[in-house]
């Protein structure tokens, strides 16, 4: 999230990379930097334009300082002087400097006077690490399948058993009958034959019997049947593909971005809005690959693909890092839908009363694709209304309604549904 | 009781023996429900289909919609690619702007929501550009028209912009040294911009003139001031400074003088400190303006000349020859005498289109020394000449005309004369009209230069000398539209857009230094120095008028005739432009509360001696004769209503009906074309009137909820009881029995219900001023857009199923002549004709409007007798409808006392049976988004815009703020221009409603049924001290 902001705040840099002047980096003045300490920096600084093996804003900056002294013959100063003030170096007339200027757009590159030398060499010891073979993972989700598997297979094996051993019971009994017989008949002794009623007839004939079970059937059918009905309409688990397969569990839970930062007019709308496509772009623009936890179903391709989608629908070429101007804008699925006839204001919720977004769409930061959490019924909204209390602290607008109603009712917190919040004209107009 | 008037709302009412009144006090519902339309279906039993077989597919049917119902639709949300800063998805923008279409001139706040404009509503810092009318209000339904021009055309088929400009220019040059003319025939603009372009466009093709044209012409007025005061313009008056108005047949509450004096009216009208202002009207036509006169004198047109150089001949001096009826002359003499009284404070004004009666006026103001006309600010928004546009049409004849370029005027259909123009227009090489509309005009250029709507256009406005607007687009253009300016910038090779022209106009003439922005973003801007405007019109002959003549003249002008005709606009539709906006035609004239029509009034007197009739049908749907009308040889068949208040000898008929254009709907082509009789630009015209055959169906909601004998429904009183006497008085409160004796309603007793906690929080009162309200409809309109109230149409307005959640009642009642009359009714022989005795309410019937609306009661009669509580009661004091919950019992409209629920017979929204605005997807464009879309079977009413009062209240939450007063508006008390609706919430002690409330003139409509209502009124008041 904070690199993210930082990106938007250096939108303009020109490679930090290709400062590295090169030279030898054999060099005896050459310090040898940290990696490690290096590539935070990176992250910090650097990676809103650039990255290791992609040009983007600026140059891909993998081995830069070894590129430059090749192409110019140019050393680690010349790349210091260039972080710390590209535009002077530009200005200067030095041939390289304009040569790379011209090469980006003629986007000059935002200026790091706090980098100290150390620093940019740590950076540069970053960029000059040999690119990482792909690693492949897939241990991870081949175990948690089995471990579901096993739980499942021992839950058989006990039912089985226990099978087993009713089955062994019942037989077991049946041949101690079938004994017993055979000893009475062998001594002669005469079993009374009772002419038992069977126990349907008996049922059949006891009629109050047949009327409460009559009753408790139509009670239990009516139970479930209203059961049934009340669930029409509701959507809840509603799950719909979309035409881009987007994570909020990436988005929300592993880069741990704010709701609010996409869905923005939450804060003051009654729509929290969809982000558009320039919101997304804000970060994509750098972000082009997936480099976060994979699984079977969801590979690094998978996720590259639909980042490729998103660039399609923005019109973004990511190639030549412009726009094309040819957008297409994407068609989601909503997944809450409220009836027309009932009005809802995110902002009432999200800024005044202070509703955590998940209160009502669940855990989203861990899902990987979104469903409808909540019942979205006017039973559930009323719930909530009559146990919530109202978030009355520091909001003049509360000040006198509170100290009057907290006297008529005599409770210090007071519930929505005390607010009026159940009016039937609150939410229907 | 106030007083003791007798109020009735239809003529029919006056008739005791009608059935149909008695019918209609008994049934809420006019119409019994057709049961035996069907049932009486004798084919029923011939049918191969039993009971059994009829229950099996009900049973199936309603099996299988269960089912269909299970799977909830995929509903897809598409999000913006670049979401522009300044929208955010639900939440409205406002943009200030300004209306020019030519006849209506108003600064407005145009509020959008996702880019899409869907409410015009006043701009309140725009001081002295009048109010939004209920024309302006519905003007925003124009952009969304279907049937506008999508691009511009050649012949009828579509072409591109640059062919046009090509075409164009190619033949302006050609026409360059033919010796022919070039003509801009436009509405007045009133822009300096526009001026100033076309002066430029004048400069590069030479042979140009601009003719100005307004299709109601106020050319006389314009003379007259020309002549007086050197500048075409016209007077403006505030008639907030005004102690004693005269009007001459001036609708200044209407169109006259393209309208707006209304709110300056209302402030004089409210007493204070025992003192308003007194109205006269001399009139033919029963107008708005003399329904809201103290004294309303009808009198003939010729005899209305008379009586204002009468009164010149009282007021200045001097004599004049000709005489007036007694009565009416009595009348004028009193009127001088009070003008003398008022001195300063005095005013004259006359809507009489003769150069003579408007210089008499001026010479009188000007002799008065009238504080309320307003010389500093003339009005600048019609600048028509009668006589150019005369001259061009005998040019084009004569085939004088290279090209004409029309913009903003349809004269084929405004024209008296529409067949000349359109043989002069073939006369012409090029013929350009730019037009929204496929209209009457436009189909016969050659080419139509789709225009776009105003609030898809940039412009500029001086409506008062001094006094600048600017228009702004609200969206981008819908369609390939092209404005008339941009054209003209094209065609003289400026490649500037208007948008910059005009901030370059502003820059150097007239924002002096102040930021054009802030102008922008106010919509206004007052300036200290007045721009030279374009003098379009050749110079007025014999300039100066001596004093004195102009009465004299007037006077020897006067011809007298059997029966005169004053044709006049209506409130609604106005010149007609707007005659596609379903709004507007739904909306009923303030006065015969009839939609949908334009008709001829007629006075009882005439009619009955013309043999023509008004009847009821058993319903209570008004029928009225045909009249073939006739003026200088042309005649029209037009329906009749016999209109209380008409003068005798005299006929009236509206302007701006019977268009039959292809860009108008078919169900839009309503009423007649009174053009037609427009001859010479004069509304008053000698005409013969003749029974014709048939009988014409009209809309008419006149009869429908009548009073039901509660005679106290609307209190009046005069300013001497309201001076001299308590208020028990004048604004007695009918209590109840209780123990055979009278306890006022607000009495324990009297009272069975629980009460609603209302002290804490918010608690919403609205304050109707029946002073303040003349009755425009803005707020009906206002109320229409805001609430997404259907449109029903003709035939459903005519079984009384209008769908507006404010209504305005109109009630004419006849003062102390009523006891006579009724007197006279009980000496009356058996045998003797009634119409003897009921004249005087006939002739000269006092008006009142109440805007009726639901009036929340706090114990509503309508909550108790909903069997699903679809209704119920807020603790804010509205009165809550859930329409999910609503089955359509109908039980709340019964129960209702103000019968003001309304009851969705039909689906109106996406149904071809209703193919007005919203059965097509532009026109749902205009919805609120915020309000619900109601559906067939369930009741619906004014909701106190309990989503403005909630968006208010939340705002102030989310900025941790209490709401200031004044916050809190509906849709109707922020349109209204007079100050005459108050709402706010009247546990804010200091606010204004609490003022309203504690007034003395306040009551509530029954007050004796206890419905303790959050709606009140205040006791209207008039005038009538004579001097």
């Amino acid at each position: 999230m904070r690199q993210v902001t930082h990106c938007r705040l250096n939108t303009s840099i020109l490679c930090l990379g290709l400062i590295i002047l090169l030279a030898f980096s054999t060099s005896l003045s050459a310090q040898e930097g940290d990696p490690a300490k290096g590539k935070t920096l990176f992250n910090a600084n650097c990676a809103a334009c650039h990255q290791l093996d992609k040009k983007m804003t600026g140059p891909a900056l993998r081995n830069i300082e070894e590129r430059i002294a090749n192409d110019a013959g140019l050393g680690r100063e010349w790349i210091y002087d260039w972080v710390h003030n590209s535009a002077g170096v530009i200005k200067s007339g030095d041939a390289y400097a304009n040569k790379i200027y011209n090469e980006n757009g003629q986007t000059a590159m935002t200026a790091f006077p706090q980098l100290s030398n150390a620093d940019i060499d740590d950076i540069l010891a970053y960029t000059a690490q040999e690119k990482p073979a792909p690693a492949v993972a897939q241990t991870t989700a081949t175990t948690t399948t089995q471990k579901t598997d096993g739980s499942s297979i021992s839950n058989n094996i006990i039912l089985g058993a226990l099978a087993i051993l009713f089955l062994l019971l019942a037989s077991g009994l049946y041949l101690v009958n079938k004994t017993l017989r055979r000893f009475a008949a062998a001594k002669d002794i005469e079993l009374p034959e009772t002419q038992r009623t069977p126990l349907w007839k008996a049922f059949a004939q006891n009629q109050f019997l047949v009327l409460v079970t009559v009753i408790f059937l139509m009670l239990a059918s009516a139970y479930y049947v209203y059961g049934y009905m009340m669930q029409i309409g509701v959507d809840q688990g509603y799950q719909p593909v979309q035409p881009i397969h987007f994570s909020h569990k990436i988005h929300a839970g592993d880069n741990g971005i704010d709701c609010k930062y996409c869905h923005s007019s939450a804060r003051v709308s009654k729509t929290s809005g969809i982000p558009s496509l320039n919101v997304c772009m804000n970060c994509h623009k750098s972000i082009y690959e997936y480099k976060g936890e994979t699984s079977l179903e969801y590979t690094k391709e998978f996720y590259d693909g639909e980042i490729k989608k998103l660039y399609a629908a923005a019109g973004w070429d990511d190639a030549q890092q412009k726009y094309t101007g040819e957008s297409q804008p994407v068609k989601w699925v909503r997944i809450h839908n409220l009836p027309d006839f009932v009005y809802f204001n995110h902002s009432q919720h999200v800024t005044v009363a202070g509703v955590e977004c998940q209160t009502c769409h669940g855990p989203v930061q861990e899902m990987e694709v979104v469903s409808q959490f909540a019942p979205l019924t006017m039973g559930w909204c009323i719930n909530c209304h009559r146990t919530t209390n109202v978030n009355m602290k520091d909001n003049g607008y509360y000040k006198k309604i509170h100290e009057e109603l907290s006297k008529k009712y005599g409770v210090e917190e007071l519930t929505e549904a005390q607010m009026g919040g159940l009016e039937c004209g609150k939410c229907h107009y | 009781m106030s007083s003791n008037k007798k109020y009735w709302k239809s003529v029919e009412e006056l008739n005791e023996n009608s059935s149909i009144v008695e019918a209609l006090k008994q049934n809420e519902f006019v119409e019994e429900i057709p049961t035996d339309e069907f049932l009486g279906n004798k084919d029923l039993g011939a049918s191969s289909t039993t009971r059994r077989d009829f229950l099996k597919y009900v049973g199936f049917s309603t099996a299988a919609a269960t089912l269909a119902a299970c799977e909830g639709p995929v509903i897809k949300s598409i999000p913006y690619v670049v979401q522009p800063e300044e929208i955010i998805p639900g939440v409205a923008n406002y943009y200030a702007t300004t209306i020019a279409d030519g006849y209506d001139f108003a600064s407005v706040l145009v509020k959008t929501r996702e880019g899409r404009p869907i409410k015009i509503q006043r701009n309140t810092l725009a001081k002295a550009n009048g109010g939004a009318n209920a024309r302006v209000n519905a003007s925003v339904l124009g952009l969304y028209d279907s049937l506008r021009v999508q691009s511009p055309r050649k012949e009828g088929s579509p072409i591109s912009w640059e062919e046009l400009d090509a075409d164009v220019i190619q033949k302006l040059n050609s026409l360059k040294d033919s010796g022919k003319d070039v003509v801009l025939l436009t509405q007045t603009f009133a822009s300096p911009s526009t001026s100033r372009l076309i002066a430029e466009f004048k400069e590069k093709y030479g042979n140009v003139r601009h003719v100005v044209y307004d299709a109601v012409s106020e050319s006389a007025t314009l003379d007259a001031y020309q002549a007086k005061y050197g500048e075409r313009a016209l007077p403006n008056y505030d008639f907030s400074k005004a102690e004693t108005i005269v009007s001459i047949g001036a609708d200044f509450l209407g169109n006259w003088q393209g309208g707006g004096f209304d709110s300056g009216y209302s402030k004089s009208r409210v007493p204070q400190n025992g003192k308003m202002s007194r109205h006269i009207q001399f009139e033919s036509n029963m107008s708005l303006t003399g329904a809201n006169a103290d004294k309303r004198v009808p009198l003939t047109p010729s005899e209305q000349k008379m009586a204002l150089a009468k009164l010149y001949s009282y007021v200045v001096g001097g004599s004049v020859s000709g005489s007036l009826p007694e009565a009416i002359d009595e009348a004028v003499k009193k009127a001088a005498s009070q003008l003398k009284r008022a001195g300063s404070k005095g005013v004259v004004v006359t809507g009489i289109q003769d150069v003579n009666a408007q210089t008499v006026v001026l010479e009188i103001n000007d002799y008065l020394n009238s504080q309320v006309f307003d010389k500093s600010t003339p009005i600048k928004s019609r600048q028509g000449s009668d006589k150019a546009v005369m001259d061009l049409i005998s040019d084009m004849k004569a085939g004088k005309i290279g090209a004409i370029i029309m913009s903003g005027v349809n004269p084929i259909y405004t024209l008296p004369n529409a067949s000349d123009f359109a043989e002069g227009l073939k006369n012409t090489e090029l013929s350009v009209a730019f037009s929204m509309k496929e209209d009457e005009t436009s189909s016969e250029t050659q080419y139509i230069a789709a225009a776009p709507h105003y609030l898809e256009s940039w412009g500029d406005a001086e409506i008062k000398k001094g006094h600048y607007s600017l228009t702004q687009p609200t969206i981008r253009p819908l369609f390939n539209t092209r404005q008339f300016q941009e054209a003209l910038l094209k065609w003289t090779g400026n490649d500037m857009s208007y948008h910059d022209y005009i901030k370059d106009t502003w820059g150097t003439g007239i924002l002096n230094g102040s930021s054009f922005n802030q102008a922008l973003h106010d919509g206004v801007f007052v300036g200290a120095i007045a721009t030279e405007t374009e003098d379009t019109t050749a110079a007025i002959e014999n300039a100066e008028m001596p004093s004195g003549d102009a009465a004299r003249a007037l006077a020897a002008s006067v011809k007298p005739s059997a029966l005169e005709l004053t044709l006049y606009t209506k409130i609604g539709m106005g010149d007609g432009q707007q005659a596609n906006n379903p709004w507007l035609q739904e909306f009923p004239d303030p006065i015969t509360r009839t939609s949908w029509d334009n008709y001829l009034t007629v006075s009882k007197f005439d009619a009955d001696a013309l043999d023509l009739v008004n009847t009821h049908v058993s319903n209570g749907a008004l029928n009225g004769s045909y009249a073939n009308v006739t003026v200088n040889g042309t005649t029209l068949k037009v329906p009749v209503i016999i209109q209380p208040g008409q003068a005798k000898g005299s006929v009236g008929l509206a302007l701006g009906y019977g268009r039959t254009a292809k860009g108008i709907k078919d169900e839009m082509k309503t009423g007649v074309n009174a053009y037609k009789l427009y001859q010479n630009f004069n509304p008053i015209q000698d005409v013969t009137v003749e029974l014709a055959s048939g009988e014409h169906e009209f809309a008419c909601i006149q009869l429908q909820n009548t009073m039901a004998g509660r005679a106290d429904i609307i209190k009046e009183t005069t300013l001497e009881i309201f001076n001299t006497k308590d208020k028990e008085h004048w604004n007695e409160k009918e209590g109840v029995s209780y123990d055979h004796q009278e306890i006022p309603t607000s009495d324990k007793n009297a009272d069975i219900w629980v009460g609603y906690d209302t002290s804490i929080g918010h608690h919403f009162n609205l304050s109707i001023d029946l002073n303040a309200c003349t009755g425009c409809g803005a707020c009906v309109i206002a109320c229409h857009s805001e609430n997404n109230v259907p449109v029903v149409g003709k035939r459903e307005v005519r079984k009384f199923r209008d769908m507006h959640w404010l209504r305005i009642d109109r009630y004419y009642s006849s003062n102390d002549t009523f006891k006579e009359e009724q007197e006279d009714l009980e000496n009356l022989g058996a045998f003797e004709p009634y119409s003897k005795v009921e004249r005087q309410s006939y002739e000269n019937p006092e008006v009142a409007f109440q805007p009726v609306m639901c009036q929340h009661c706090n114990h509503a009669p309508c909550e108790t007798v909903c069997p699903v509580a679809a209704t119920s009661h807020g603790r804010q004091g509205q009165n809550h409808m859930a329409y999910n919950r609503c089955v359509g019992t109908r039980y709340c409209a019964n129960n209702c006392p103000y019968k003001v629920r309304r009851f969705n017979w039909f689906l109106y929204n996406e149904n071809d049976e209703f193919d007005y605005y919203m059965n097509d997807d532009l026109g749902r464009m205009v919805l609120n988004p915020d309000v619900v879309v109601r559906s067939r079977g369930v009741m619906e009413k004014c909701s106190m815009c309990i989503q403005m009062t909630q968006k208010t209240i939340l705002d102030a939450k989310r900025d941790g703020r209490e709401v200031k007063d004044g916050e809190f508006q509906t849709a109707c008390s922020a349109a209204c221009n007079n100050g005459a609706m108050v709402f706010g919430d009247v546990n804010n002690k200091d606010s204004k409603i609490v003022e309203m409330v504690q007034d003395d003139r306040m009551y509530h409509l029954l007050e004796s049924v206890g419905t303790k209502p959050n709606v009140m009124y205040q006791v209207k008041v008039k005038n009538t001290t004579e001097s």
